[in-house]
């Protein structure tokens, strides 16, 4: 029965084209490397009254209003914001340059010696689910 | 919205499958967020119809890929990148991968050829993985060790039945994962 797999609607497969033109947004900047900036990467918003705060692009100043409050991971700010990853990442470029953001590094790669790390993800998810 | 402001750490694995494997519902019933999406461009070879002189072209096209979130302790949190398994996507898993604890992969019994390219991408990123096998419904379970048979999986990779729409069972399988990452400091 086909029917059985349509439960599952996958909007993450979705092709679009762009529509925007970003490197508007962007100023023309060139991509900073992923590793930058990577998706769990955690952003918040510094107090600046700088020159720099006052001629954000709306997209730029969407970002520092979005993480104004508190933590959110670069993944979530793209999410929130519906902008491209890539354009999240060099919009995070200037503003942690101008000192408007703060960006917290992921958890590098599980190593051996990381077996705290990974007991404290277990008691997480143990408790958290009850299992 | 926000992480919990003492939140120092974050920690991501990828929930990886095949199309409509049931990656999507996975995340939904296990983030503690609304599942969000990040849109991001893939570059792929195309042959322009109209170009006489027929060269491969590179096009972009944008990809938007679920994500959920866990909170796990005061400082820890956890993001769980559901990824496509198809090779047009590996430029977006040498980002992914990087840094990631390990990989779950659900796979559809019923279709457990679609898991090959899959396994394929986990295996050459060097991802740590556990399968997850979904139970449909109106399906019978699948005996897993067929599963294990089928996919010539290593005897040590963790085999799990996981119904992607019951919470309990989908954490299960993540908890399975995690036990698995450790046994391999062992």
């Amino acid at each position: 029965m086909p029917d059985e797999h349509d439960q599952d609607e996958e909007p993450e497969l979705e092709l679009t084209s762009a529509l925007v033109p970003f490197f508007v947004i962007t100023n023309g900047r060139a991509l900073p490397s992923d590793q930058q900036y990577e998706r769990t990467a955690l952003v918040t918003a510094l107090k600046g009254t700088s020159a720099a705060a006052r001629t954000l692009s709306p997209e730029a100043q969407a970002i520092v209003d979005l993480v104004a409050h508190g933590f959110l991971s670069v993944a979530e700010v793209a999410g929130h914001t519906h902008l491209p990853l890539g354009i999240v990442r060099i919009l995070l470029a200037q503003l942690e340059e101008s000192g408007l953001v703060l960006v917290r590094k992921p958890v590098p790669r599980a190593e051996p010696t990381d077996r705290e790390l990974l007991g404290d993800v277990l008691a997480g998810l143990k408790s958290k689910f009850g299992a | 919205m926000y992480l919990d402001p003492d939140v120092v750490r974050s920690v991501k694995i990828l929930v990886v499958g095949a199309f409509g494997v049931g990656k999507t519902t996975y995340i939904g019933n296990i983030s503690e967020i609304e599942p969000l999406q990040t849109e991001e461009e893939i570059t792929e070879a195309s042959v322009g119809v109209d170009d006489l002189s027929r060269t491969p072209e590179k096009t972009t096209t944008t990809v938007a890929m679920d994500f959920g979130r866990l909170t796990l302790s005061d400082e820890l949190v956890l993001y769980i990148f559901g990824t496509p398994g198809q090779e047009r996507f590996k430029e977006m898993w040498e980002e992914l991968s990087r840094g990631a604890l390990g990989a779950l992969v659900i796979v559809d019994p019923q279709r457990l050829d679609e898991s090959f390219p899959v396994l394929d991408l986990v295996e050459r990123f060097g991802l740590t993985y556990a399968i997850g096998v979904n139970h449909f419904e109106g399906t019978t379970a699948y005996p897993l060790e067929e599963v294990r048979e089928a996919l010539n999986l290593p005897a040590d990779t963790p085999v799990v039945g996981c119904d992607v729409r019951d919470q309990r069972s989908a954490a299960q399988a993540l908890i399975t994962l995690v036990q698995h990452l450790q046994s391999l400091l062992d």
